[in-house]
This record gives structure tokens, sequence and C-alpha cells, in this order.
């Protein structure tokens, strides 16, 4: 199976190179879309021509959105709270203006909510249970947004929306009136109104008698359109995703779309977070070899654990060193001193044997030595959450990687309590987490609890913008914000705050 | 078609039964017992055998003298333990299945059409065999194929599933998961007396008598009202289970294509009481949606005389706590049980008036007389509104007894119930399978001098007493038939306009 596939598609370079626009696409048969709504339904793809940079950039954005709202979801958060929570997100991911702002970036915005949940469609309809999952966040995202809507602007979306529904007439209305008010139980001062569908339509409003019916016919109330609104868009989703998944192998395109489709798609287990040099610390503490025992309570487990590892043993593995070094470097800790923590950390090692077995690895980890390529890019980036779940299991006997996934769940139960966590109910809802293989919402379960007090001071003196709270997807992260949690006072003082000036940590 | 020829033996696929005794014996002796089972045409060339001889030559004769007793029994308490083997005996049920169930018009009703298609080709049949094996995904090409699977198999009953995407006995044979799936099925939908032994006075578990019939009469009312006025569906057709039951099967189109959550929400409609004891309160909303207000107005005369009078269910002290428990006023309960405590012999009729007056003479704090009137409507629906088991109706592939088979414990065989004259239908007068062979002994003995031809101008089910059921049930195909016809014809014009274009 495998070889017919591969035998059948052409080898690139001798691929026939069409351009589209010579072939079907003489002149634009297309209209260029306008936006007329803040709302999209997503029926019509995309035709314009974007940068490939914007096709990542914007679907990234959107799945930041949709990772956010996944979590609120494993969370249990109350649709009030979601939505709370929701609002900065996505204000600062995938913000749209309505209307009435007359923004002038509002035709962006537009542009930007439409390719993205294009880009993301391809990028999710492989497999079904991505499928499965993007179609129930892209409904609530739908939802959401839906409800923010003013009154008037969610009414001229929906009557933009190609649904067959008809309203009842007078006539019809004043027939069965008392009829129409029993079964939707509409009060007084509710808007009289209804229109009538096949019962199909609506199956969880019959199920609740919610409706009136009628051979068939389903007599609805107005109120009732949003749900069914969102019902069809979800149906439209699962059959444009099925339509997408059909039509994926025939793109042929493995150059430049592929790869940052799977990508994208990889992200999905936990969202990437590309490191940046602003999560060290370096500008408020002086951080050197001797201050990491200090700081490793601020560390996140997977870190945690290698620094206990090491001092337990005076030694790490290959992989659980690179691991531990990236990280490092990440929350400013420079070569040199790090070459200190090091040497001093393998105290049952020689000289000599450092030199030549270990030294190097930490320089290159660096960007000191190494190709070109390595020396540019300063080195390896900070491993993120994602990279770190989705890398093969570590084989028995090395530590790397995240424990939340790679423990079974009793040793990280045992190794949780070592470490200081001790709540029985976190505890419990931590095994409940990773058996559901949702490891980082585990890690900021874990979070959220052991600094819950500096986080509701934040909240409540509105120190930090809520976006500065959201779900945290990479280690250094989570060291930065318990830092600063931790030593609130150090931030105010210095007076830089989460979004403070960049100031490297080189 | 090579699999319709093989026998019975290879038919079975020996995974598909649970082989509780040992199975290929007990086949075998099924098949050498019934030497002319391989005759294809047993039924097509009628009664030229005299029953008489035929029985003769059986060692159980005994067992079949037996059933004239059963035809004066008009009662369905459980059997005797031999006559209830007679029920299942296979010379009987093969008797049966050769000579008087209508396998023409079944098939005809479960594919929709008179030629074969995959609405019957893809239908997975089960079998109840002797001895608790249970045989699934059988399909048949045929009406006549699946006749001569069960002269030669003799199960005691079969059942119908949905159509599949493939032929179910090729399920195995798929190589990707999901694309052997139930794709059509009627709604179906079954009631069952057990439902209301919570509330019925007269029987209990198994036993029926006329008196709770009325029960499976009132569902059968509110069901079939609710499916034709509400959901628009016209092709419902109501049998009888064999003992204390019904089934409905709604074979219009639209509702056989609905996929689990439409039959969900059809069933989560309709259902209201559950069946246990103390049920949760239903918490029905006000005003009444419409389609309580007339089953209130179906099951109101009912509930005078069915329930009040006939089932008397507030007559002992502990059924009086009964209904006390669901008034929600306590001054109201306390002065009632004061009053029925003094004069202990009143009916479920007076107690019944008896709340109205003791309410109107003050004796209610809690609650205004608008919400009594809802309280008692509450009691009302919960002692008439249908108890309907919803799982039936919500999955597409569950599997429900055939119409017209033979239930084991009673014999009877479930014939359909003609709604128009639902109160004429009397449970405990269908005939047993016993009686039915005995009425074509009778009629051969009654028509003694009419000629061969003529006699085989007459077939088996018409000389006994399926004769109405049958034809009530061809009338009702035919209907079916004709609107589906009807649909085709539409489609097939309209894809022919289409190709004119072209």
């Amino acid at each position: 199976m495998l070889a017919a596939s591969t035998a059948s598609r052409i080898d690139p370079k001798k691929r026939a190179v069409l351009d589209p626009r010579k072939q079907q696409f003489v002149k634009s048969q297309w209209v260029d879309q306008t936006y007329p709504n803040r709302m999209n339904f997503y029926t019509i793809p995309p035709t314009e021509d974007i940068a490939l940079e914007d096709f990542e950039e914007w679907g990234i954005a959107r799945l930041k959105v949709l990772a956010e709202l996944e979590a609120c979801q494993f969370r249990n958060r109350s649709p009030a709270e979601t939505e709370e929570y929701m609002r900065p997100v996505l204000e600062k991911w995938l913000r749209l203006d309505s209307n009435k702002s007359r923004s002038p970036d509002m035709h962006l915005q537009r542009k930007k909510d439409h390719y993205s949940h294009w880009t993301l469609r391809l990028a999710f309809a492989s497999t079904a249970d991505l499928r499965q999952r993007f179609m129930r966040l892209e409904t609530q995202l739908f939802k959401l947004r839906l409800q923010a809507d003013s009154a008037d602007e969610r009414r001229d979306f929906i009557k933009s929306l190609p649904m067959s529904w008809e309203m009842l007439d007078a006539d019809e209305k004043a027939t069965w009136l008392s009829e129409l008010r029993a079964a939707t139980s509409v009060r007084k001062d509710d808007e009289e109104n209804w229109f009538k569908v096949d019962w199909e339509k609506v199956p969880d409003l019959v199920e609740r008698r919610q409706v009136l019916l009628k051979k068939g016919k389903a007599y609805v109330h107005v109120r009732e359109q949003t749900t069914m609104v969102l019902n069809e868009f979800t149906r439209s989703l699962e059959s444009g995703l099925e339509l997408a998944a059909r039509f994926l192998p025939r793109m042929d395109e493995d150059n430049r779309l592929a790869p940052i489709l799977h990508h994208l798609s990889q992200s999905f287990v936990a969202p990437d977070a590309s490191y940046n040099e602003n999560n060290g610390v370096s500008d408020m503490t002086n951080i050197h070899a001797g201050s990491i025992d200090g700081l490793s309570s601020h560390f996140p487990l997977c870190m945690q654990n290698l620094h206990r590892e090491l001092r337990k043993n005076s030694h790490l593995k290959h992989q659980s060193r690179l691991q531990y070094t990236l990280f490092l470097k990440g929350i400013g800790l420079n070569m040199q001193e790090c070459i200190i923590f090091w040497r001093k950390a393998f105290k049952l090692i020689t000289d000599e044997k450092f030199k030549s077995e270990y030294l190097y690895n930490v320089r290159h980890a660096y960007g000191d030595v190494g190709g070109d390529a390595n020396k540019r890019g300063r080195g390896y980036s900070p491993f993120s959450c994602q990279k770190l779940l989705t890398e093969p299991l570590p084989s028995a006997g090395l530590n790397h990687g995240c424990p939340y996934r790679t423990y079974s769940p009793d040793n990280l139960i045992a190794l949780l309590q070592n470490v200081g966590v001790g709540d029985r109910e976190l505890l419990r809802a931590v095994r409940e987490d990773v058996g559901r293989m949702r490891y980082h919402i585990a890690c900021n379960r874990v979070f959220e609890s052991t600094h819950k007090n500096e986080i509701k001071k934040v909240k409540d003196e509105n120190l930090w913008n809520a976006s500065e709270l959201d779900t945290i997807l990479h280690p250094n992260e989570y060291f930065k914000r318990s830092f600063l949690l931790k030593n609130l006072s150090l931030a105010r003082s210095g007076d830089i705050g989460v979004d403070g000036p960049s100031q490297g940590s080189n | 078609m090579p699999h319709a020829v093989s026998s019975p033996s290879e038919n079975m696929d020996p995974e598909d039964s649970v082989m509780s005794n040992a199975p290929a014996q007990a086949l075998d002796a099924a098949d050498n017992s019934q030497p002319d089972s391989s005759m294809p045409d047993a039924v097509a060339k009628p009664a030229t055998a005299n029953l008489e001889e035929m029985f003769d030559d059986d060692d159980d004769e005994d067992e079949f003298s037996s059933s004239a007793a059963i035809r004066s029994d008009q009662s369905s308490q459980p059997e005797p333990a031999s006559q209830k083997a007679a029920y299942s005996d296979s010379n009987i049920l093969s008797q049966f299945y050769q000579r008087l169930l209508p396998f023409r018009p079944l098939f005809q009703w479960l594919n929709h059409s008179a030629t074969p298609q995959p609405d019957f080709q893809h239908r997975e049949f089960a079998f109840t065999l002797s001895g608790d094996r249970y045989v699934r995904y059988q399909s048949f090409a045929t009406a006549d194929l699946l006749r001569k699977a069960c002269v030669s198999l003799v199960p005691e009953r079969f059942e119908i599933g949905p159509q599949y995407s493939i032929n179910p006995r090729d399920r195995k044979t798929v190589l990707k998961a999901g694309s052997f799936r139930p794709i059509m099925k009627e709604l179906v939908f079954d009631i069952d007396m057990t439902d209301y032994d919570p509330i019925r006075t007269c029987c209990s578990g198994a036993a029926i008598c006329h008196k709770c019939w009325q029960f499976i009469n009132m569902a059968i009312k509110v069901v079939d009202a609710a499916l034709r006025d509400d959901f628009g569906f016209q092709h419902i057709l109501w049998v009888y289970s064999g003992r204390r039951g019904a089934h409905a099967w709604v074979s219009d189109k639209r509702a056989r294509e609905m996929d689990d959550a439409k039959r969900r929400s059809i069933a989560g409609y309709l259902v209201v009481v559950t069946g246990n004891e103390h049920g949760k309160r239903m918490g029905i909303r006000r005003p009444l949606h419409p389609h309580f207000e007339r089953s209130l107005k179906l099951l109101n005369p009912h509930f005078q005389t069915d329930v009040l009078e006939d089932q008397d269910p507030w007559q002992t002290a502990e059924q009086t706590q009964k209904l006390l428990d669901l008034l929600p006023d306590p001054t109201l309960v306390a002065a009632l049980q004061k009053k029925w405590d003094s004069a202990p012999n009143r009916t479920s009729t007076q107690k019944w008036a008896d709340i109205d007056s003791v309410a109107e003479a003050g004796n209610l704090k809690s609650i205004n007389p608008r919400q009594l009137v809802d309280v008692k409507q509450d009691i009302r629906i919960e002692y008439t509104y249908p108890r309907l088991d919803a799982e039936v109706s919500k999955k597409q592939n569950h599997l429900l007894k055939s119409p017209f088979v033979v239930h084991p414990g009673t014999g009877r065989v479930c014939v359909p119930i003609d709604v128009r004259k639902l109160e004429d239908f009397d449970p405990l007068s269908v005939p047993t399978v016993t009686q039915l062979l005995q009425q074509i002994d009778d009629w051969h003995t009654k028509n003694r001098d009419m000629s061969e031809e003529e006699k085989a101008k007459v077939a088996d089910w018409q000389k006994t007493a399926m004769k109405p059921y049958v034809e009530y049930f061809r009338g009702y195909v035919a209907n079916l038939l004709k609107e589906e016809g009807k649909g085709k014809r539409s489609r097939d014009a309209d894809g022919g306009a289409e190709s004119m274009e072209f």
C-alpha cells in the first residue's frame, strides 16, 4: 500500500508546473469577500492570495484561542467564567470589531478570522479525532462570539444565513396561538414570533417538548434561533471537514503548506509556545550557578524532577542534560555560569572527563560551538511543553520529558507529594487529567493551586493583564510566572511588569 | 444466489450462535425430522396431504391432541409445562411456518417493493432456536429463502433488525471499520404490561386480563395520535406481542431513515412516566404542552372507567397512602386521611371526588385550587399515560420480534392490531398455533365435498382465524407499497427530466 501511494506521486521536480491562474482562473471568477457581518459562517473558502507567513501566523493565533477554550472546558469553567476568561484572549489573538465600531482594522480582522478558520480546517481534517475536536471547539467559539454580538448585528447575521426556515404568517399564528404559547412556554413579555422547520432540524427541542409539532413540522419560537444556528454551524462544519479529509491527499502539496499544516495539527496536543528571551528573569535577580538550588522551587515538575535527579546521582544522561541546560539558558543563566553549574553538579567526575565529554554539549546548547546555523541561532531554543509531550517516551531509567506523561499515575502522585504538593483534591484532579492525557492541564492545575494566593492577589488588585494568566505552555513560562508571582514586590519595585522592556539574557 | 440453496447448517455461522446445548446435533435432528423442508413450494401446493395422516406418523400425537383443551381455555395465565413445550414443538412450528405465516406480505412490508432490494436483502434476522440458542446476522435474498430457513431451522421466534450498509452475512469481510453499520430500520415502540405493575391491581407479572389490557389500549391511542398528528407518520403497524404488550412499527420513509439522535428525541418527546414504583415526579410544565392536552383528552374517559372503577387502585390503606403521597398539601392530606380512616370502604372513584370536596371545604393551605387541578392532572397522567420501553426506540439496530411469529410462552400468534377497531381487539382470543392447525383440519373435514382443485385455491391461512389479521396486514402493506411507489416514480421522473437536459 505504501509503495503504491509513493509510486503514484510525481517527483516534485518533474511535476508539470501549472500556474493555477493560467488554468481555470484566467480571470478571477470569484467575488472577493466583503465581510458585511462580524460573524462568519465559513461557507465560502478564501480566494485571495496571502503570504505564507500570514497563513501560518493566523493559523497559530486561532489555534491559541481554541486551545484556551479547550482548557476552559477541561477545567470545568462555567459559561460565564469561560466568557470572562476568553475575552482578553480573543482580544489579543483574534480581535473582531463590530460594525458599529467603524474600526479601520475591521476588514483585516475579519479576513484573518476567515482565513485562519480555513487554514485550521485543512490542518485538522486528517483524522477523525482531530476533526471532532476542532468541530467542538469551533462551535464553542462561534457560540461565544454570537452571544457577544449586539442584538441587531446578530439579527442581521442570522438573516443573512441560508437557512430553510419560514416565519409564521399572521393567519397561522392566529389559528394556533394558544397552542403555540403552551408548547413553547412563551412568557407574557416575550416576542410572539415563530417559524416552522422540519422537526428533524431541531431534535433536541423536540425531545424537551419545546416546540409545537404539526404533521412533521416543528413550530419553533424565535429565541431558539441561536441554538439552531449553532446546530447548523456544527453540521456544515462537520460535512466540510469530511470533504476536506477526502481531498487532503489530492492536494499533492508537500513543500510549502504541508509542513505548516503538520506543525499546526501537532500543536493541538499542546499549543506550541515559542520561546522568547523575555522569559528570563535575570533583569530582576542575578542568576548564577549557586542560585539554581534556591530557584528550583519555581521550576515546573519536569525540571524539578531533573534537578532532584541531578542532586541525587550527581549525574544526568544526555537527553535530560540537554533539556535541563536549555531550560537554564531560558531562565537567564549565562553560559559561563551554566558550565560552572554542571561542573559542580558532576562532582564525581574528573575535570578531564568533564571537559572531554560534557563541556561541548553545554557550549553547543548555547550556540558557542557547532555549525554556522547553530551559532547564528545562539543554540537551540528551550523545549516547549509541546516538544516534551510529543517526543518519543524515554526508555527505562531516563528521566527527561514531561513527568505527567512519562510517569505512571502512582509514581507521579508520589513525586508530586515529594515536591510538596499534597492537596488531596488536587491530586485527584491531576490523576483524572493524566488519565485523559491532558498533561499540560494537570501541570497548570498544579501551578494554579500552588500559587493560588498570589493569583488571587494580582487578580483582585488588577496588577496583571488577564491574558498574562492564560494557560502555561512552556516550562520557562512556568518558571517566570512562578517567580514573578512569588516576588510581586520585586517586580513592582523594579517597575518591570510582565510586559516590561525586553532586556534579553544573553 | 449461491448461498440461497445451501443447506441450513451451512447458512449458520457457528460463531454467531450462542450454544448452550449441543447445537449441531439439534440442528441435524430438526433437519431429519422434516424431510420435506427442502421442498421449495411446500406452501404453494397446500392441503393435499391430510393433516391427520401427517400427525399420525409423529410420536407426540398426545401433545397435539391436548390442544383442544387449550382452545377452550380463554385465560392467558402461564400454561402448564407440557403445553408450553407444544408451542415450541418443532413439528408444530414447522407446520406453522410452512402453511400459515404470511411470508410474502412480510417480505413486502420490510422490502418496500415487490422485487427484492437491499431493504430486505441486507436486513438482519435473528433466530431464537430451541435450547436457548440465538443466531444473529442472518439475511435472505428473497422471501422464499427466509421461509425455507424458518421451516428447516424451526426457530421458536425470529426478530427483525435494521438494514445494514452491506449484507450482514458479509460483515466480517469488510476491511474498514465502520463500513458495516445499520442504515435503515422502522421506528419501533414497545409497550409492556410489566411497566404497569405499580398501578394495576388485577394481575401482575406475565398475566393479563381484559381489565388491564385497557392500559395497552390507552397507550396505543396516545402514541398513535402523537405519531400521526405531531410527526406526520402514516404507516404505523401495531402488533400484539403475543402475551402482554404491543409493538409499533413505523414504516414511513422519513421514520426509517432516522439516525439514533432523532429516534432518541422522539422517545424523549413521548416518554413521561417512569415505570418504577415511586417514579420521579415528572415535572410536567404548565401550561400543558399540546401533546399532553390531547393525550389527556384521550385518556380522561379511560381514567374514570378503566382506572378508577375497574382497577380501583386506592382500595387498601397501603394503596391509599400512595395517593396521599402524590398530594403536596399537608393540610389536605391530613383531612383526607381522617376522612378515609373513618370510612375505609370508599372506592377509588369516591376518593378521587373526595379530594375536591375536602379541598373546597377549606383544607387547602400551601397550594391554591388552580395548582390542585394541576396536581390532579399529574396524577391522571401518571395512572394513564403510556409507559414505553424507551430504549427499544432509541437505537436503530435494536432487534424486535417479527409480527406473526408464535409467542413461545402462550402459543399465540403476534397478530397485527387494527387501530381503527382498537376496542374490538381481544388479546385473549388471539388464536394459538395449535388452534390454527386444528382449524385447517376442521376446514378440510367440513369441505370434504369440495374438489381438490377448488381446495387448492384456498390458502391455508384463509381456512383459519388468521384470516382477518392477514387480510388487514396485506391491506396495510399494499398501502405502504403504493406510497413507496409514488415516491419512487416521482424521483425517477425527476431524474428523467434532469437527464433530458444534459
